[in-house]
């Protein structure tokens, strides 16, 4: 006998219980009796925490003040950061000179939010004036020596300044030459190939601080006296070196991870090389790497507290040294803290921005 | 279109040629001793149990493939280890894909616009609207701000046929086109090619589908472990097949 039906049958609504603040904390915090267990436990810990944190730092902390004696001991005492504030900044670098540091980095912020923000118009120009331009200004800005600016001697760079310097050049130029490197590591010519393998297991192969203590100590002793380079340059350099053997890693993941199909498509339309790999290849697996592209920004990032062992004064190095001030002997807690604090918000925002930048590059592709 | 009409359009310009063409994949001998003429105007439909070499053949003849001895002249180009041949090869011999290779992280429109730009140089505007044309033709005009991510198996297809199309080549190779799409879409691919066809596009097609083959062939190709065991048209191949393995190939699949 034939069974069949006349008319769909009618949507209904979900049962009552599995939506709202009521479904959501039954699915995912009070599932069974261990869960609901695990949820109070965890309630519990954060109780115990958090107020106490938040007093600390916030409602019984002293903000106002010129010295110690402003210290009423029953909070943070944060009158050790204001003090030093300019310090922990600028390092060493004269205080008549801050605008130009000032001016140099508002540039920069502004010439980065406008290329990514949506929506902003004449974005190619503007990428070129930041990837061409920009460094030569920065250059006269920071160090000067020109336009009727004074030099300022890298040895005084530092503190946040100098962090940021170090980590922002290192990003910029990390990135493209580890995408040079690891298409070289997938080219089928062998000296490209071999070359990058090389480099790139070389430098994976050390550790950044044998890197460091390599380019500040052994290589002033090989090289002649009349060819001394900047001991800044000299680590930036081996940074970006140690972080485009990671980056070409990442994205030669992202390289292996895009289908042969797609390689014959672009030959089969007639694209070279180079142009399949910039329209076709590499903006998918840049698109899927961005994860470990972030990933090595941040670590980036954090490594250039590192440049403390050679004797350059980043923003860690500088606030330690405030410790050394027999007047602020003991308030290190506020400082480690005004630190982490810093480097936090730095690198949430660079994870949250690659967040978006995922959400917003999905095409509907897996 | 009759039969006598398609029977016209062949000229007697040799458009591939393939002269004792030989390939190997490591010591397994894929193609052997390959001889092919194809006139301009010619559809030639290649089929054969999976893994005779009849994909590795066409793909040989846009250099997707390297062989190792023999000749293989498109278009009166030789095809060598010469950059500029294979590229001027590649310009005019489109290529459609069994898995459509599309470019996912462009639009339909962007698809079809890139080698027109970038390999032909022409001009934005141009390239848009000879892909808008060709995206008509298949059909699929409307969804020219998509990605390919949101069209069916089917659409896509007829996207990439619209994209190869956008270069004006004048032989289109097709690997098994429709083997990857579910049964309900064969047809508005088949359809698309149906039409190219009978405009008179030189086309070699790697497929199953018999039914095709019969509407628009001039020559159907059998191959079983590298060699072209038998050539012939398409009524006569499938009414009175000569050799015992095309007898045993197509009681297989018919």
């Amino acid at each position: 006998m034939a069974v069949y039906i006349t008319t769909p049958s009618p949507a209904l609504p979900p049962p009552s219980n599995s939506v709202g603040v009521l479904g959501w904390m039954r699915k995912n915090l009070f599932s069974s009796p261990a869960n609901s267990i695990f949820t109070l436990i965890g309630l519990y810990i954060l109780f115990r925490t958090i107020p106490p944190t938040i007093d600390w730092a916030l409602f019984q902390a002293d903000w106002v003040g010129t010295s110690r004696d402003a210290c009423s001991g029953e909070g943070a005492c944060w009158v050790f950061v204001t003090v030093r504030f300019q310090q922990f900044m600028f390092g060493f670098y004269p205080p008549s000179e801050y605008w130009r540091v000032v001016v140099a980095f508002s540039l920069v912020g502004a010439l980065v939010a406008w290329l990514l923000i949506e929506r902003t118009p004449k974005k190619g120009l503007v990428g070129i004036f930041t990837i061409f331009c920009y460094p030569v200004i920065a250059y006269f800005l920071f160090y000067g020596g020109a336009f009727g600016l004074p030099v300022v001697e890298t040895y005084k760079w530092g503190g946040l300044m100098l962090t940021l310097i170090l980590a922002t050049i290192g990003m910029f130029c990390a990135l493209p030459i580890g995408i040079i490197l690891a298409l070289g590591r997938r080219s089928s010519m062998p000296i490209a190939k071999s070359l990058s393998v090389v480099f790139i297991e070389f430098w994976r192969g050390v550790p950044l601080i044998t890197v460091l203590f390599m380019s500040s100590v052994m290589l002033p002793i090989f090289m002649p006296e009349n060819l001394q380079i900047d001991k800044l340059l000299r680590a930036l350099i081996g940074i970006i070196f140690f972080q485009s053997a990671y980056m070409a890693e990442v994205v030669r993941g992202g390289l292996q991870a895009i289908p042969k199909g797609q390689y014959e498509a672009a030959e089969a339309l007639g694209l070279s090389y180079w142009k399949s790999m910039f329209f076709i290849i590499l903006p998918q697996a840049l698109k899927l790497v961005i994860p470990g592209i972030v990933n090595t920004f941040i670590a980036l990032f954090k490594d250039t507290t590192l440049v403390l062992i050679i004797g350059l004064f980043d923003l860690l190095a500088v606030v330690q040294s405030a410790f050394a001030d027999a007047k602020w002997i003991g308030y290190s807690v506020e400082g480690y803290v005004f630190v982490a604090a810093i480097y936090w918000v730095s690198c949430f925002s660079m994870s949250r921005y690659s967040q978006y930048l995922e959400r917003k590059l999905h095409t509907g592709h897996a | 279109m009759t039969e006598t009409q398609t029977q016209q359009n062949v000229s007697a310009e040799v458009m591939v040629e393939l002269r004792n063409v030989n390939k190997w994949y490591g010591d397994f001998h894929v193609l052997k001793d390959i001889n092919l003429k194809v006139y301009k105007g010619e559809r030639i439909i290649i089929c054969g149990p999976s893994g005779c070499g009849k994909s590795t053949l066409i793909r040989c003849m846009n250099r997707l493939e390297e062989h190792q001895k023999g000749d293989i002249i498109v278009s009166g180009i030789t095809l060598d280890d010469d950059l500029k041949h294979i590229d001027r090869v590649r310009r005019d011999i489109g290529m459609v894909f069994q898995q459509f290779n599309l470019f996912p992280h462009l639009t339909v429109m962007e698809n079809c616009c890139l080698a027109p730009i970038w390999v032909q140089k022409k001009s934005r505007r141009d390239a848009e609207a000879t892909a808008i044309r060709l995206l008509e033709r298949v059909q699929i005009a409307d969804q020219a701000k998509k990605f390919p991510g949101q069209l069916s198996g089917g659409q896509q297809q007829r996207v990439a046929i619209a994209r190869s199309l956008c270069m004006n080549p004048s032989i289109m190779l097709f690997d098994e086109p429709t083997s990857a799409l579910d049964p309900e879409m064969i047809k508005e691919v088949l359809d698309v090619m149906v039409d190219l066809a009978h405009e008179g596009m030189t086309m070699l097609c790697v497929t199953h589908e018999m039914g095709f083959a019969k509407t628009v062939a001039n020559r159907v190709l059998f191959m079983d472990a590298g060699e072209i065991i038998e050539e012939n048209e398409p009524n006569e191949f499938f009414d009175n097949p000569q050799s015992d393995r095309t007898k045993l190939f197509l009681s297989q699949i018919l």
